[in-house]
């Protein structure tokens, strides 16, 4: 563990992956303090330029609505709906997973039959249904994009566990009268985890951008500083004051640059096997 | 003058390896028509030497001073290009592992007829016929067919063929063997070896053969160059160095070399602890569409394992010598046929059957959970069958010494200790349960042969002393013959011979032991 | 016979997944509050309770939901996926129109990311570690992370209102009134900008598969045996190397192909392309619960054929596969 720390600091890419996260953590920390007002009120004359009035250094979007706070807000509920919607993701995938990898069989085909029709269907159709059906409010979306995201990640894992479980020392453990239960906690999962942690970097990524997607197309909560709904707004006025749009982006970018950057970091720190060469 | 001679080489390893050169100012040559085996434990450099030759090294490994010379051309200095060319026309290497070797995706014809397309000006039916010639040569079976296959529809066997064959192709001066047979059964073993002497003795080829096993060194060398550490400590005529070494280590590894005859029986108790009886096992592909037919791995096994005594089972591979041994542990399910330990069935229950049979692994790396300390694993089965987790720690301590370990190495996780250690480890493991039968599925067949040795010591000072019971799974006859009370012989799910070890080694009566014997590589010099 | 009997077997196995698929559909949107009458009625500005018990018997809506889902399967396994209340058409026809669009796209797209990723996978791998490597990697990495969505808002900025080059939106234009090779280039034209925006994510991650797996493929046992062979390297690249580090690539293309489906609900809404994922937001804005579902049926219908088709080619690339 200490050695997988010491190899993550030495990595430029994986420490600038760390600074972004840790900043836009920051910055949905700080919003309730810098701007305790809500940020979805009305704050001054619609449409000023980044620059044009002190007051708003990242100006006011069509509905008179200060940019730089709803960037600040909007970091808070990114990472949330991020972090829930890859938890919620892990549970279920590693759940299934690890019971299709370990028991094989027709418990594998039952389940990797059900992880398949998941993954048949695209995720995002998927979303624009679970919010069809069961509303948009800022719960709903997180829960339902971490259901849409599980496939990979149950794959992943049965495919850990599939290799792993055959390996001479889960054999031993089993000759050793061990039951199924530890076999599976104590001697496949902790070796089947480092992938699958490194993947949720991925998943989380994707739980940020299929939310922002979805609050562009103005399908989400709207009662919710996101960045998504900010460039959704920014569109009708995209000929002239593009900024609207153009801000929320970036914010988004370097976001999913953190988290991806991080999760490189930790493969690497984690495989050093590939860094040696 | 020397058709190769290697000057005062050193290479370098990358940092961070555990030592700074994988060679040390080694000096060889070999001289053309004759067989030079370089013989090793792992570690000792020989295959570093191989891949400097070909410059085919692992990445960060590189020559520090020295010369290659092939005749006037000094290989180590010599530009990529220039050095390419060489490659497979005077230059030609044979690998040890015959089935990653090939391009899964390109046919064996393919492959083969790439050496002249590369080095050669000839036309594409010249080639044709020339990569059947060489396939006839190697004497494939259906060579025809064999240039169609893709390498997945040959045996290991055979790969190696074609892979002789391919390097052959364009009558190299040189040909470097990097551990060829080691990933083969030994009457396949026998066959290639028995190929590469003919195919050297017609063409003249000098022979650069890397090894670790003595026996492939008594029956192919002509001289011997022994390594350790990577440095060349001891090299002469084979017959000298086999048998007159000169060398303290080259001593050592050669008294270390298990012989093939039998010490003399013991007394054997005549209670049978282990009984199998007509045990049948068949492997059914999973799935409604059934892609391969179903395996009859095991058809009609009995063997009986008497109370203190081993009962080695030997075979090559797919004889369904470890599917017994894993169904004998309970690990497998099995069709038919019924398994007695100590008088009654094999419990279904995991619990119940742990204290009766208990089982050491082969691969030492992959036999103990990289994430979780020693002492743990070897104490977790006692626990969950109900001891004081205090009491197990303390019984673990015991065994580890037993064994040959400090108690104080039972916090420790598993990869600070050698191969050997973890070896030691895994038996330590097994006997916490003080089971009624242990299984030991080619505890050995993975160390290099002075820890071989010593695990083989251990195994039998703890029969001595516990009054231990064991089924030995082996596809070495020489390990069998050091261990083993009585012995039976598999082949393709059946058992085909079984006796005492004398019996059966001294007098086989079946034709498939018979052949099994004569193959054991280095008989005549190493002894019987 | 060896790739029909595969490809009858990959068919038949797809078949339980697609029933899982609509059986969920259908249990999901028995959840949904509000059916399609509802949506009718809102949509004629409201209507009294004997009209709408009149119109639910004629969708046989007041069926029991076991009976519904049955009657429901019938009707797709006969290719009959309903009536839109919304578009006053049958779904089947409103699905059909907006198909051409979608595929379009999709084709392009996937092509665009397969062959520029694959390429630039290629150059990163044999510059290892050098600054080719550091250059692509890094602008896989920005193209991983950019919202496609924002990033065609700001071609649209760039390349359609300051430049002037490209097209906004559309799928070509109508007013023009171009035939044959000339309407096919007009829509070529219209589609550049959603193909690079669509594209842009896939091609970031082939790049980063095609490298991994080149440099996995170039440590491997057989890679050496060509080198020793005496094998010039840009042979042992292009016959030995690329065709194995291919197979990675070839599964991800079914993998994705749910995903980019996904991608093209957003990318055709920002370009305003009449696509199947346009018409897809629309009936969830609308609450036409029949048409969602059979887009959500030919979306999955989709997916299953570009995974047959990644199946067969796999098959063709790996003589391993099916004997």
């Amino acid at each position: 563990m200490r050695r997988a720390l010491a190899a993550y600091a030495r990595n430029p890419a994986a420490l600038l992956g760390a600074v972004l996260v840790l900043m836009v953590l920051g910055m949905g920390l700080a919003a309730p303090l810098l701007f305790p007002q809500d940020p979805l009120g009305l704050a001054g004359r619609p449409l000023q330029w980044p620059g044009a009035n002190p007051r708003f250094p990242l100006g006011t979007d069509p509905s008179g609505r200060d940019i730089m706070a709803q960037l600040f807000h909007g970091a808070r509920v990114s990472l949330l709906i991020g972090f829930v919607a890859t938890l919620v993701a892990s549970a279920i995938g590693i759940a299934i997973g690890a019971v299709a990898g370990f028991y094989g069989g027709w418990v594998d085909t039952l389940l990797m039959r059900v992880t398949e029709a998941f993954q048949t269907l695209p995720n995002f159709l998927l979303l624009l249904v679970l919010v069809a059906v069961f509303g948009s409010h800022i719960n709903t979306v997180t829960i339902a994009i971490g259901l849409v995201s599980w496939p990979p990640v149950a794959r992943l894992t049965r495919a850990e566990f599939l290799t792993l479980r055959t390996r001479e020392f889960v054999s031993a453990a089993r000759v050793q009268g061990l039951g199924d239960i530890h076999l599976m906690l104590r001697e496949v999962l902790p070796n089947a985890l480092p992938p699958v942690i490194v993947y949720a970097s991925v998943v989380m990524a994707v739980a940020i951008l299929l939310e922002s997607a979805l609050a562009f197309l103005q399908l989400s909560d709207p009662n919710v500083p996101s960045w998504g709904n900010l460039i959704g707004l920014g569109r009708n006025v995209l000929r002239v004051e593009w900024y609207v749009s153009a801000i929320p982006g970036v914010a988004i970018l370097l976001t999913i640059l953190g988290v991806s950057l991080m999760g490189q970091g930790l493969n690497d720190a984690l495989n050093p096997r590939i860094t040696g060469k | 003058m020397s058709l190769l001679a290697i000057e005062d080489l050193t290479v370098a390893l990358p940092k961070g390896a555990d030592r700074q050169h994988a060679l040390t100012r080694v000096s060889l040559s070999i001289e053309a028509g004759e067989i030079l085996c370089v013989v090793g434990e792992s570690g000792s450099g020989k295959s570093v030497t191989a891949t400097t030759i070909m410059r085919l090294m692992a990445p960060g490994v590189r020559v520090e001073s020295g010369r290659v010379m092939l005749g006037e051309t000094d290989l180590a200095s010599l530009p990529d290009e220039a050095l390419r060319r060489l490659r497979g026309s005077r230059i030609a290497m044979v690998f040890q592992e015959p089935m990653t070797a090939l391009n899964p995706l390109m046919a064996v014809g393919d492959q083969l007829a790439e050496m002249w397309r590369t080095h050669t000006e000839l036309a594409a039916d010249a080639i044709a016929a020339r990569s059947l010639a060489a396939l006839k040569e190697v004497a494939l079976p259906d060579p025809e067919g064999a240039l169609r296959a893709y390498p997945h529809e040959l045996s290991g066997g055979q790969r190696q063929r074609v892979m002789i064959a391919m390097a052959l192709a364009l009558e190299p001066e040189l040909l470097i063997c990097d551990e060829p047979t080691t990933a083969l059964d030994v009457t396949t073993q026998a066959q290639i070896l028995t190929l590469i002497r003919e195919l050297q003795q017609r063409r003249g080829t000098a022979v650069l053969f890397i090894t670790h096993d003595f026996g492939v060194v008594a029956e192919i060398a002509d001289r011997v160059a022994v390594m350790q550490q990577g440095v060349v400590v001891e090299q002469g005529s084979a017959e000298q160095v086999l048998t007159a070494p000169v060398h303290e280590y080259t001593r050592r590894l050669l008294a270390a070399v298990p012989g093939l005859r039998a010490p003399p029986p013991r007394e054997i108790s005549p209670e049978a602890v282990l009984e199998i009886s007509n045990l049948q096992k068949t492997y059914r592909p999973a799935g409604i569409f059934r892609r391969r037919r179903a395996a009859r791995a095991l058809d009609g096994v009995s063997v009986t394992l008497r109370r203190g005594s081993t009962l080695g089972i030997v075979g090559e591979s797919g004889s369904g010598k470890s599917t017994l041994a894993r169904c004998a542990v309970g690990l497998l399910g099995f069709d038919g046929g019924e398994i007695r330990i100590a008088g009654s069935p094999l419990p279904r229950a995991r619990q119940a059957a742990a204290h009766l049979v208990q089982m050491v692994f082969q691969d030492p790396y992959a036999s103990l959970n990289p994430r979780r300390k020693v002492g743990d694993q070897v104490a977790q089965g006692p626990i969950a069958a109900g001891t004081a987790r205090a009491q197990a720690m303390a019984e673990a301590a015991e065994l580890f010494a037993l064994v040959g370990l400090e108690p104080s190495a039972l916090t420790r996780f598993p990869h600070e200790f050698s191969g050997g250690q973890r070896q030691r480890i895994g038996i330590a493991r097994a006997l916490a349960m003080k089971p009624e039968v242990l299984v030991a599925d080619e505890p050995v067949s993975a160390l290099d042969v002075s820890v071989q040795a010593q695990v083989l010591e251990l195994l039998r000072g703890l029969q001595a002393r516990l009054g231990l019971s064991i089924l030995f799974i082996t596809h070495d006859l020489r390990v069998a013959a050091q261990l083993c009370d009585e012995v039976a012989v598999m082949q393709n799910g059946l058992v085909v011979e079984a006796g005492t070890i004398g019996q059966v080694f001294e007098h086989p009566s079946h034709a498939y032991t018979q052949s099994l014997l004569a193959a054991v590589p280095g008989r005549g010099m190493l002894g019987g | 016979m060896r790739f029909l009997s595969l490809a009858a077997k990959r068919l038949a196995a797809s078949l339980p997944t697609l029933l899982l698929i609509l059986i969920g559909m259908f249990l999901l949107l028995q959840l949904a509050p509000g059916d399609t009458v509802d949506a009718m009625l809102a949509q004629m500005g409201g209507g009294d309770a004997s009209i709408a018990a009149d119109l639910r018997r004629f969708y046989g809506l007041d069926l029991s939901v076991p009976a519904q889902l049955g009657h429901y399967l019938w009707r797709l396994i006969r290719l009959d996926l309903g009536f839109s209340a919304i578009y006053g058409k049958p779904v089947a026809t409103v699905i059909l129109e907006r198909l051409p669009a979608t595929l379009s796209l999709m084709g392009a797209s996937l092509s665009l990311a397969f062959s520029a990723g694959m390429a630039l996978g290629v150059i990163a791998a044999r510059r290892v570690n050098r600054w080719p490597d550091t250059l692509i990697s890094t602008v896989g990495l920005i193209f991983y992370a950019t919202p496609s969505f924002w990033f065609g808002l700001m071609a649209i900025v760039l390349f359609s209102v300051h430049l002037q080059w490209l097209p906004a939106g559309g799928f070509g234009d109508v007013a023009m009134g171009y035939t044959g090779w000339r309407a096919a280039l007009d829509i070529a034209w219209h589609l550049v900008l959603p193909t690079i925006t669509l594209g842009l994510i896939f091609l970031a991650i082939y790049l980063r598969i095609m490298r991994a797996s080149m440099l996995e493929v170039l440590s491997l046992d057989f890679v050496r045996t060509a080198r020793a062979k005496g094998l010039r390297e840009t042979r042992i690249i292009t016959r030995h190397v690329l065709r194995n580090a291919l197979l990675p690539m070839v599964t991800l293309i079914g993998l994705q192909a749910g995903t980019m489906l996904g991608g093209a609900v957003v990318v055709e809404s920002v370009f305003s392309l009449p696509g199947l994922g346009r018409l897809a937001y629309e009936s969830v804005v609308q609450r036409d619960l029949n048409t969602l579902l059979g887009i959500v049926f030919v979306s999955a219908l989709l997916v299953i054929a570009v995974n047959f088709c990644v199946d067969l080619l796999y098959a063709r690339l790996d003589p391993r596969i099916g004997t």
